[in-house]
């Protein structure tokens, strides 16, 4: 029949990923501790639910402001009516005060350069559209977002090529990384227009180092390309080191008179109130740049995912309560913070480690190579579905993330209460336990390889069967 | 505090689609909002200030939103036994707020007299139509496509359907001979002057209502269209955004309507955009949506519309709002009256200053024939008399040229985003024009 473009028939949607099939599973056997306390306990969903009672207080003492109202007056026709892609400038100002306290104010936004979007999904898919051409490249270091896939690519015809980090230094970038990154995309004879790093990392859940940030600027200056950073986790660093943006390297550097006007022009950030405030629903992004064709463009594109007047306005009273936002983003650190630590100490109890440097994030990186019946991606996969199908536990494959090593998994720890934290970790025990317990001798090895690769092949079918009943809910997450 | 940047050396290229104008907003279509912008009408500190005429906005019935928000304060807050902050703001599914999907479907439903039925799972929510169209586009064409669209059409499609999906926009020519209506002549000419420029066509879009027109498509046009696009097996969209502003309900003729009496045959082919915006009056709140009987269309739309989300507090809000029937079924039905009674208002206004307009009975709009007085029958003559009009009468009107209508000197003249009375003075004000032509005319 009536064709559709190519765009709506490829699968650069990246919704037919196995990724999404632990969502869907999920969905129809959704832990609750009364109605379903055997069911899969979701920790693939990188959510903030810790702070809300923070948010929901200020509510209670400013009721005014979801009512329309300011100073007592309705102001509802106002921002009905009010649909200026320049963005509520009250809301802006707000915004980027927030961002410039979650940096320790060492560095400050112009409101006049910020670009509101409707969450960063759209924020980062306008600045492809800004940046390249279709057929053109980004450099992504892996692992990374699943959700790039779809965000980066699917519309604009950009490509990506990865930055390949590996655990021998905590997948932190290198310059040998960088420059053979470069030289794959130049064998694939594709252009490459900028880097784009997401800082804190999803999913590792790690702060960028100076000496990494630095080494990517230089990248960048040499190679005449742009800087994208992703900072939509910046507010949920909670530990030491403390967070660094790229935008405070660059002025390090304009301070220390290794000023460049095209390096100001060529790094952009990324933010959105998805994760540190815990409002995804309400797609809150922004894009802030120097570069002014960028804002102009951009801001024109905006038109396509404006954020709601109605949302732009509740938010800018909230984040303009300065005493608000300050006592927020230190108690919602603290709260990450232990919470991360409950995660730690209960994988550890299990003899499963995680990524030493997570300082950051709303997730660990998990250290499953052990469990694995070999070094592949194929092992991973079968590890993974036994965490979901007999562990009940709905964890994120390093797979989906294009992480070059099996074995990694991403396990989030702030979308769900403390004891169904604790009774995660604990189903998770029992589970290595039991393989371990069959692991003593090398008779007993093979008995369980047989065994579990029986047991997968079983899976396998049962796997295989879902899948022919999937496509009703897809959804995604970061 | 920025840093003063010198622009000498050539910075790091952006993409063509980022320094292309295909953004359209060197059009005059803009320009008239920066003359307004730069000296706006204020009945008490700036009476000899430009009315905005350019702008189609819905002012009319706010009052009766005000009057729901504040009878029914939960719509606008959390908790008390509705719906938790936290539920609300976490939920980003992209299937959208089912409650407000219902309530959608339902609105639109009586909008249409009831003579259609809408499936609320057919419904895929995005930020405004603006987003809705672009990706239909998107969707139903590859770059290097076209898209047929009537003449004169939204200035706003320049943009919304080309920039940054890179399909081409090719006119089906109508003229003022009969009203404007589309006529099959046009849309084989239509065709086949893409099929010459080596174009695939891979949709008709139309606006019924139609803008800039502010009339509603009569049934055996619709029914023309239909066949038409069946006949090229191609899609047809129809951006139904003024459908709740037709003066009269038994006057809008859905294309939904023609689809039911076909039994759906051929339906999959159809898909219908619509918005909150002008029937309700909120474009700031950014509520679109796509409603399309084809289910692959459904699904790929629905995860491309992560891209542009409806804020949950946004459809937490009007989920309670449009399941409200005794406030929906009096608001369409006030809202209406309200918008016939400025459009008699205006249409008299400019007869009484010997201005003819089309015959409307839809919209926030009426178009105005203004050729009489053009000096020149050409474009350049219309954009003088759009000049005078900003610079001397002070009124911003769409010129007929930026709707990219064939023939010069119609205009779109708004009538709903200002009080009675300001449309009164901008009314005296083109009477006083047209009163002074007619001397100078003498007198010449």
């Amino acid at each position: 029949m009536k064709l559709l473009s190519t765009k709506a028939t490829c699968n650069s949607h990246g919704q037919d990923s196995s990724y999404f099939l632990g969502w869907e599973e999920y969905e129809k056997n959704p832990y609750d501790v009364v109605q379903n306390p055997k069911g899969i306990i979701q920790m693939g969903l990188a959510e903030n639910q810790l702070s809300f009672d923070l948010l929901e207080s200020w509510l209670a003492k400013n009721p005014d402001v979801a009512g329309f109202k300011r100073d007592g007056k309705s102001i509802f026709r106002e921002l009905a009516l009010f649909q200026d892609y320049h963005g509520l400038p009250s809301f802006k100002k707000a915004l980027v005060d927030f961002m410039a306290e979650i940096r320790g104010n060492k560095i400050t936004f112009d409101p006049n350069h910020i670009v509101l979007t409707a969450g960063a999904t759209s924020a980062n898919e306008t600045l492809m559209f800004c940046l390249a051409e279709q057929g053109e490249a980004f450099l992504l270091p892996t692992p990374y977002y699943p959700g790039f896939d779809r965000d980066l690519k699917w519309r604009t015809g950009v490509e990506i090529v990865p930055i390949q980090c590996t655990s021998s230094n905590n997948f932190q970038i290198t310059e040998s990384a960088l420059q053979q990154a470069h030289e794959e995309a130049k064998k694939k004879n594709l252009r490459v227009k900028g880097v784009l790093v997401t800082n804190p990392s999803n999913p590792l859940g790690t702060t960028m180092s100076k000496s990494e940030l630095n080494l990517l600027i230089d990248f960048i200056k040499d190679k005449d390309m742009h800087l994208i950073s992703d900072e939509i986790y910046s507010g949920t660093v909670f530990t030491s080191p403390n967070f660094v943006s790229v935008m405070e390297i660059l002025k390090e550097r304009n301070d220390l008179k290794d000023f460049d006007a095209n390096v100001s022009e060529r790094v952009h950030i990324v933010y959105s109130l998805s994760k540190d405030l815990g409002l995804p629903g309400f797609r809150v992004g922004a894009i802030y740049s120097e570069n002014d064709m960028v804002v102009a463009a951009a801001t024109k594109m905006s038109s396509f995912g404006l954020v709601s007047s109605q949302t732009q306005y509740l938010l800018s009273a909230m984040l303009g309560d300065k005493k608000f936002t300050r006592n927020y983003i230190s108690e919602n650190q603290k709260r990450l913070k232990k919470r991360q630590r409950m995660l730690v100490l209960g994988l550890q109890k299990a003899g499963i480690s995680c990524l030493k440097t997570n300082n950051a994030g709303l997730f660990c990186w998990v250290d499953m190579r052990n469990l694995l019946s070999s070094n592949t991606f194929e092992a991973e996969m079968e590890l993974w579905k036994k965490i979901l199908y007999n562990v009940k536990l709905n964890i994120s494959p390093g797979a989906s993330c294009h992480c070059t090593e099996p074995g990694w998994f991403r396990v989030c720890f702030a979308n769900m209460s403390e004891d169904t934290l604790n009774l995660a970790m604990k189903r998770l025990k029992d589970f290595v336990a039991n393989n371990n317990g069959e692991e003593c001798s090398s008779n007993k090895r093979t008995r369980s390889t047989q065994a579990s690769r029986s047991f997968s092949r079983k899976s396998l079918s049962n796997w295989v069967f879902r899948l022919s009943s999937r496509d009703r809910h897809e959804q995604e997450e970061r | 505090m920025g840093i003063e940047i010198e622009q000498s050396h050539p910075s790091v290229e952006l993409s063509s689609i980022a320094i292309s104008e295909t953004h359209g907003e060197n059009s005059p279509y803009f320009a008239g909002w920066k003359a307004y912008d730069e000296d706006p009408y204020h009945e008490i500190t700036n009476p000899s200030g430009v009315i905005q005429m350019g702008l189609a906005e819905n002012q009319v019935s706010f009052d009766l939103l005000e009057k729901y928000l504040e009878e029914n304060s939960e719509a606008s807050t959390w908790g008390k036994g509705g719906t938790s902050f936290r539920e609300n703001a976490l939920f980003q599914d992209y299937h959208g707020l089912k409650s407000f999907r219902k309530a959608m479907a339902s609105f639109m439903e009586k909008i249409r007299g009831n003579k259609a039925k809408f499936d609320y799972e057919r419904i895929v929510l995005t930020a405004g139509a603006t987003a809705a169209n672009e990706l239909l586009t998107f969707i139903l064409a590859n770059p290097g496509d076209a898209l047929l669209v009537p003449t004169p059409y939204y200035p706003g499609f320049d943009r919304d359907l080309r920039w940054r999906t890179g399909v081409n926009i090719v006119p089906i020519h109508c003229d003022s001979s009969n009203n404007f209506q589309i006529t099959l002549e046009a849309l084989e000419t239509a065709y086949k002057n893409a099929e010459s420029m080596n174009m695939k066509v891979k949709a008709v879009l139309i606006t019924n209502p139609s803008n800039p027109l502010g009339i509603a498509i009569q049934r055996s046009v619709l029914e023309d269209i239909l066949d038409f696009v069946t006949r090229k097996n191609i899609h047809l969209v129809s951006d139904e955004i003024y459908s709740g502003s037709v003066f009269s309900s038994h006057e809008f003729i859905s294309v939904a309507e023609i689809l039911e009496s076909r039994q759906y045959k051929d339906a999959e082919r159809v898909h219908i955009v619509y918005s909150l915006s002008k029937d309700l009056g909120l474009p700031g709140f950014r509520v679109g949506t796509i409603y399309s009987y084809n289910d692959k269309v459904v699904t790929t739309a629905r995860r491309m519309s992560s891209f542009t989300l409806i804020s949950s507090q946004t459809q937490h809000l009007l989920a309670s709002m449009l399941s409200d029937e005794s406030f929906t079924d009096n608001y369409i039905k006030i809202n209406r009256e309200r918008l016939r009674k400025r459009y008699d208002m205006i249409i008299e206004g400019l007869k009484s200053a010997g201005i003819e307009c089309l015959k409307g009975n839809a919209g926030l709009f009426c178009w105005m024939n203004m050729s009489p007085m053009l000096e020149n029958d050409t474009r350049e003559g219309e954009l003088k008399l759009w000049n005078e009009i900003l610079n001397e009468v002070k009124l911003n009107i769409s010129p007929g040229c930026s709707c990219h209508c064939s023939e010069p000197g119609w205009f779109r003249v708004c009538f709903a985003n200002m009080s009675e009375q300001t449309l009164e003075i901008a009314l005296k004000r083109i009477r006083d024009f047209m009163n002074n032509k007619d001397r100078k005319d003498i007198e010449n």
